[in-house]
């Protein structure tokens, strides 16, 4: 749980709604009638297993892909009925840490951290440099590896790397996807730190998916867990929990408790009887 | 489309019926799918070409693609230009002096490079080597989730990403068709003259009266059109590519499938298209033989 309470205060109004949000692709549905609201100033986890749409909420979230159904309303604005130019206006106020960092390998570690700031503004190059310097120094990292290529950094180091281009153009909102995905034990809480401290030198809205329960726990005010529409039935909400990461562990639905503690119950039989059929 | 046939032949009757139904499904579904590619294809054309006139894009994404297309292109379209004007020779050579017309060689070969080898050449090669580099990188970047990245960060890709090939291509391309041309010249001239002693006054002599500006320019305006279909099939390739190693693979080599086929298709209906022209404007033009 973190220190938000007094962002939530001042800010309180939603940056970020969902409704009745919808995504298909071809004929298979991912999220359907999805409503969220997300708070300025607030750290929201969005949990749930693998394929149930986390990733594609996120995506919808910063326009990356377009609703089949519904609205995602950014700061009033339904994102979905922007131009792509009003649009690109809009994505410059988000940050996204993609679940491999998604570094551009063509280029160096500063070139990849600056690149926002060379498409947006008008800055020189030393102011450039010196904020390229500041945010790898926020994320922990030595200014030697401002010459190094993608391939030759640690995937802790590639992350830090993503997490300093995202704070690059100091975005309101930071979209974290897996963030700790694929790290070791304490690389994962390194990366958690990172979150933390970002929201408490930075004035943002976070959004994280993850399926990391301790992620969840240490770094969200909120926890909302997504469940797969392939095992939903038609009447059931996709969001199964939507509440403070300490009430989670006692939430009415067996599935969310089954998830919280990582137990598979049932579930292999179930793949294997899906399979049969 | 297998699966669906499958799923298909669950649903319907047995027997010549069922197959029909199963066959027109199949069918259907094919056709559906080409119009769709094709309709996504033309999408990307006319955006690529939206942001082209819109907005050039920065000289810090320009010159590294024209320096990987043109430059590095180079060496490997000399060398291929070169040997291909001296296998015209040693394939021609022996029916040409059996019917004693060898000093027309120069006229046959090097109006062969002019108008059809250098700029097919110049193209197939290119499409080898940098479309199939193209759709790879873009690939990896479409799996990397790169090109999310590029758009999360408010750059268009296909500005970004896009333009710069197509540029790369269709600018480069005239310069790379006439390198082709000029060593396939060289080659076939060196091998023909020096080496198989054909008289060199009368080899260059032929050469000039039969070949003349048209046909040079009949070449270099095809390689535009082989250029800008290069880069275009290439990035669509690429943009989407289907996830994991094999689906960069498959981008990698439909795209230079792709490009070569079109650039076939390109030059046979260029080919007729400038020769009627060719023979409106000069319709008393020299003839061979």
């Amino acid at each position: 749980m973190v220190q938000a309470t007094e962002n939530q205060n001042r800010w309180g109004q939603p940056l970020v709604k969902l409704e009745r949000l919808g995504v298909r692709f071809g004929k298979n549905p991912v999220l359907r009638d999805i409503n969220l609201s997300i708070d300025r100033g607030e750290t929201l986890a969005i949990i749930g297993e693998s394929g149930c749409g986390k990733t594609v909420l996120l995506k919808t979230i910063i326009g990356l892909l377009r609703p089949t159904q519904g609205t995602v309303l950014f700061d009033g604005q339904d994102l979905a009925a922007l131009s792509e130019r009003l649009l690109t206006r809009q994505r410059i106020r988000f940050g996204f840490l993609f679940q491999q960092a998604a570094l551009f390998d063509s280029m160096n570690v500063a070139q990849n951290v600056s690149f926002p700031l060379r498409q947006h503004t008008l800055k020189s190059s030393e102011e450039i440099q010196q904020t390229v310097l500041a945010r790898l120094a926020e994320v922990g990292l030595p200014e030697d590896v401002v010459d190094q290529k993608p391939a030759e950094l640690s995937g802790g180091m590639r992350k830090r790397v993503g997490l300093a281009r995202a704070l690059a153009m100091e975005p309101e909102i930071i979209l974290y996807d897996e963030p700790t995905t694929g790290l070791d034990p304490i690389m994962s809480d390194v990366i958690n730190e990172l979150i933390i401290n970002t929201r408490r030198q930075h004035p943002v809205t976070s959004v994280l998916v993850t399926h990391d329960m301790r992620t969840a726990r240490k770094v969200a005010d909120r926890v909302a867990m997504l469940f797969p529409l392939t095992r939903l039935r038609p009447d059931e909400p996709q969001i199964l929990f939507d509440g403070p990461p300490d009430e989670i562990d006692a939430a009415r639905d067996p599935r969310v408790r089954q998830f919280v503690r990582g137990e598979a119950g049932e579930r292999l039989m179930e793949m294997r009887r899906r399979n049969r059929s | 489309m297998a699966t669906s046939s499958n799923l298909h032949s669950h649903n319907q009757p047995e027997g010549f019926l069922g197959r029909m139904a199963d066959w027109v499904c199949d069918l259907g579904e094919t056709v559906i799918d080409w119009v769709s590619g094709l309709g996504d294809a033309a999408l990307f054309w006319l955006r690529t070409f939206g942001w082209l006139f819109g907005r050039l894009p920065r000289k810090e994404t320009i010159l590294p693609n024209f320096y990987q297309i043109g430059v590095l292109s180079l060496p490997v379209i000399a060398l291929t230009g070169t040997f291909i004007g001296m296998v015209l020779v040693v394939q021609s050579y022996v029916q040409f002096r059996s019917l004693h017309l060898e000093t027309h060689l120069g006229a046959v070969i090097n109006m062969s490079l002019v108008r059809e080898l250098g700029p097919v050449l110049a193209a197939t090669m290119l499409a080898g080597r940098v479309g199939s580099s193209m759709a790879a990188e873009l690939g990896t970047m479409r799996v990397t989730e790169q090109i999310d990245a590029l758009t999360s960060m408010g750059a268009n890709p296909i500005h970004y990403l896009v333009v710069p090939r197509f540029l790369g291509c269709l600018l480069l391309i005239p310069p790379l068709t006439i390198m082709a041309d000029f060593m396939g010249v060289v080659g076939g001239a060196f091998y023909g003259t020096y080496l198989l002693e054909i008289d060199s006054h009368h080899y260059w002599e032929n050469s000039q009266q039969f070949v003349g500006n048209f046909d040079l320019f009949a070449g270099v305006f095809k390689s535009l059109f082989f250029g800008a279909a290069i880069a275009m099939i290439s990035c669509h390739r690429g943009f989407n590519c289907d996830p994991g190693a094999e689906g960069v693979g498959r981008a990698a080599t439909t795209a230079f499938v792709y490009s070569f086929v079109t650039i076939l298709l390109l030059d046979l209906v260029l080919g007729i298209v400038l020769d009627t022209v060719y023979y409106t404007i000069w319709p008393d033009a020299p003839t061979l033989f």
